[in-house]
């Protein structure tokens, strides 16, 4: 098990640059929301490490994608113009992996005064950080303000973002599947025990927000680069909800729940958009009929109901 | 104080605020077919009665919604909350109901400007204040001196034992939840009479403003919600007139949040309820 | 010799009820003492005290002679402080195996950029750590609920499970708290046999907490007596057992008949 995984990441890069080569083939609509559901499970994981495996209930997770896709974005903009296309690829790199540090640094801004916060005061707390990331992104003028950063070029494919997301899934299975991971169940399931035998909540709860918030913001690199213009309006609340509400579907802790759900919650608006009127309606109908029906998740085949999250 | 009784955050509280409003904004006419237009009593008439319909809806969500969900996770009851808000949000928005263009909220009491040396005050912020502090005398006796008041208090500080007591735990969280939403009604109209303009996403902003203001007071804390309330209230009203300042306004409620929480874990009033081991 | 652990004029208050009062205590290596005491004495409290969860407000607390006040919980563990808990803290969403796993956490290298990297070391230590974690479980008859969620054992089970993953972390003190409650007579003779089996086998000291007199007395070679958060009596079973002030704090004052 332990060495399979890399080997898996290796036939899944192989696959996902094969499959890249051939995307002319396809349909661009098609194409572009599958490119969507990359994004969006690399934005589960990030998130399930943080509010499944670690247990601590995070509302901000937009902001940590905003942050990622601001600072991505400038980077591109800026650097741009005076890029040879033989190097473009290369600044796409760097200003995801820029992005996704920056958006780490926040990450940990966000994690160590929570440490002490439990349960609902740290939701409202982690949903203000991400109100107050948007509202910076909103007041700053750098970045566009209100109106957002427009021009950004389309250099994310489905190649990228696909490969981003294999490089979570596995960063973050193989960071949970091992001695070193069992701490942050165990500072979900029982601080205070987990405590008593040598597990140190405080650097797990941090990492979990840091790691989090890193994919997070490559998420949000590959984002601005796919829609090829962001604003604060698509960071908001909202987001931060869309993102949880795969989490809680896929089980909690399951990564293979949580990119299940992912793949069908991004698909699902589409498939309702002849229904455009009803489409978020049903979308919170659907969020409360699951929540008193099958609060474990709709895929979490076998494994116990959290008694405490 | 649902959340002292039921420990969870009704997000859809911001949305019986603007349900609220709208039921204001329907009645009014209503009653003035009996009523002079603009009459103190008319004004009370409709601000009894959108409470009353209010406590009503959120007697009604209660029941459909987290009654189901009383054992169960708290994170699960957090995200049916908001399942629950989103779903009164869009549904008020939709075509066939409210519609989303913003209305104007009518004049419920007879207008009047009073200058009181330097200020300006106007006959609807008056109402605000008398009515606020009336409700939450009646709150606070409620609370403190009636029998459900005791009983909400027991619930809410242990659900089993107060059961054992003979309290009918499934009424009195029904209750509170009235209780609750009724206030949040009154928000709502309170808040219409001041800002003119209704939407139905007007809640969405004030409803996580409300949380604030109660977690920063401590939350479960009565006398902590409303001084958060207050100071939360002042600091935006202070900062939307500083230059420079006023665009951060939405961030700076969060700001001051994180602020106290970092300073005093349990909110500025509440009591830190360290686990037992 | 220095004590393993030392308390000295150890006071702990919250708000106005003193819970601990100027207690001194001192617990050899390789001793297996009891701490007794009507309900609410204070002994989860000297638990919670020793591991570091509340701090006390005045005295000192050594462990190996070293002030251990005002640390961590883990890092405490780390000194080699292991406990159980009153009511059983098992890591509820994980198996049995991964209930002691996650106690091998002390004594690993690997971090998370070896769990990333997944080379030699890091799989080594994987396997060393697994059967390790089986070794135990087998020792303890648990071996076979290695896959189970840690939830679904028995009661009982789940006692001896705590106490596995306490000794996983490799402690020199081992603390027990009320282990055989809800034991019935013959459970409890087990535990008694495992204590001494686990004293025996990892040269550990054991300080253990319960209100069972017969597993008290039968273990243990040193006793101490809390009343009111102090301490009242000290000394080998048998003298405890005797000792005036021990009788009247379980069992009340004399009637004192006025005529």
């Amino acid at each position: 098990m332990h060495s399979g995984a890399k080997r898996a990441l290796f036939i899944a890069i192989l696959a996902v640059i094969g499959i890249s080569l051939c995307s002319g083939f396809f349909n661009r609509y098609y194409l572009g929301v599958v490119i969507d559901i990359g994004i969006n499970i690399i934005l589960a994981v990030s998130l399930n490490l943080i509010v499944g495996h670690t247990g601590q209930f995070s509302l901000g997770h937009a902001g940590f994608m905003a942050v990622g896709a601001y600072i991505a974005a400038k980077c591109t903009l800026v650097l741009q113009p005076t890029c040879p296309p033989w190097a473009q690829p290369f600044l796409f790199i760097a200003a995801l992996a820029i992005g996704g540090l920056v958006a780490a640094i926040v990450g940990f801004a966000v994690g160590v005064p929570t440490l002490q916060l439990r349960g609902d005061y740290l939701a409202i707390v982690t949903l203000g950080f991400g109100e107050i990331i948007r509202v910076f992104f909103q007041t700053t003028e750098t970045f566009g303000a209100a109106t957002g950063l427009a021009g950004i070029p389309h250099w994310t494919n489905f190649g990228w973002a696909w490969g981003c997301a294999a490089l979570t899934v596995f960063t973050v299975a193989c960071i949970v599947n091992s001695t070193y991971g069992r701490g942050f169940i165990a500072v979900h399931d029982d601080e205070i025990a987990a405590s008593a035998v040598g597990i140190n909540p405080v650097r797990y709860k941090v990492t979990a927000f840091v790691v989090g918030a890193f994919f997070a913001g490559v998420a949000g690199g590959l984002y601005a680069h796919h829609k090829q213009f962001i604003s604060p309006g698509g960071f908001d609340f909202l987001k931060s909800i869309d993102i949880l509400v795969m989490v809680i579907l896929g089980g909690m802790g399951r990564t293979a729940g949580v990119i299940i759900a992912a793949i069908l919650l991004t698909i699902l608006p589409e498939a309702l958009r002849g229904f455009a009127e009803y489409r978020m309606i049903l979308y919170s109908l659907m969020i409360i009929i699951i929540m008193i029906a099958r609060p474990q998740g709709l895929f979490n085949f076998g494994r116990a109901a959290q008694t405490k999250v | 104080m649902v959340y002292g009784v039921l420990r969870f955050i009704n997000f859809a509280h911001g949305d019986v605020f603007m349900l609220g409003s709208f039921a204001g904004y329907f009645l009014s006419p209503l009653v003035n077919r009996f009523l002079a237009p603009q009459s103190y009593l008319g004004g009370l008439i409709v601000l009894a009665l959108a409470m009353a319909i209010c406590g009503g809806i959120g007697i009604l969500i209660e029941f459909l919604a987290y009654r189901p969900l009383r054992k169960r996770p708290r994170l699960a009851v957090l995200i049916t909350a908001i399942g629950v808000s989103l779903f009164i949000e869009y549904t008020c928005q939709n075509d066939h109901v409210f519609k989303a263009a913003p209305r104007e909220f009518p004049n419920l009491i007879p207008s009047a400007i009073w200058h009181v040396g330097k200020l300006v005050i106007g006959s609807n912020q008056v109402i605000v204040f008398v009515v606020t502090i009336l409700l939450l005398v009646l709150l606070t006796f409620i609370v403190q001196r009636t029998k459900v008041g005791i009983a909400m208090r027991a619930v809410a500080f242990n659900e089993q034992a107060a059961a054992l007591m003979g309290i009918n735990i499934d009424s009195i969280i029904s209750f509170t939840f009235g209780l609750g939403s009724a206030l949040a009604g009154a928000g709502g109209i309170l808040f219409a009479m001041n800002y003119a303009s209704i939407d139905p996403l007007m809640g969405v902003q004030t409803g996580l403003k409300a949380f604030v203001a109660a977690v920063l007071g401590g939350i479960g804390n009565l006398p902590g919600a409303a001084l958060g309330g207050l100071i939360l209230g002042v600091v935006e009203t202070v900062a939307s007139g500083i230059p420079g300042l006023s665009n951060y306004r939405d961030g700076i409620a969060y700001g001051i949040l994180i602020l106290i929480l970092i300073l005093r874990p349990a909110g500025l009033l509440g009591k830190w309820q360290p686990e037992k081991v | 010799m220095t004590p393993l652990l030392k308390l000295a004029n150890v006071t702990v208050r919250f708000g106005g009820l003193t819970a601990v009062s100027k207690l001194d205590f001192l617990l050899a290596t390789d001793e297996l003492a009891g701490l007794i005491g009507p309900n609410g004495a204070g002994k989860t409290t000297l638990f919670n005290l020793i591991t570091g969860v509340y701090r006390p407000t005045e005295g000192d607390i050594l462990f190996n002679g070293e002030s251990i006040v005002g640390q961590r919980p883990d890092r405490i563990t780390a000194h080699g402080v292991a406990r159980t808990f009153q009511n059983i803290r098992l890591f509820g969403s994980m198996s049995v195996f991964d209930n002691v796993r996650a106690a091998f956490h002390l004594h690993i290298v690997s971090g998370i950029s070896h769990a990333l990297w997944r080379g030699r070391v890091f799989r080594d230590e994987e396997k060393a750590i697994a059967a390790q974690v089986m070794e135990m479980l087998e020792l303890f008859h648990l071996g076979k609920f290695r896959d189970a969620p840690a939830k679904s054992l028995s009661y009982g089970d789940q006692r001896r499970l705590e106490i596995v993953r306490a000794l996983a972390t490799r402690p020199k003190l081992l603390l027990l708290d009320e282990p055989a409650a809800g034991m019935n007579a013959s459970e409890k003779i087990e535990l008694m046999k495992l204590i001494q089996f686990i004293k025996d086998k990892y040269k550990i000291s054991v300080l253990l907490v319960e209100h069972d007199m017969q597993v008290v007395m039968g273990i243990c070679e040193r006793i101490v007596v809390l009343d009111y958060g102090l301490k009242i009596a000290e000394g080998p079973p048998a003298e405890v057992r005797r000792n005036p002030k021990v009788i009247e704090a379980y069992l009340g004052e004399e009637l004192k008949i006025q005529n």
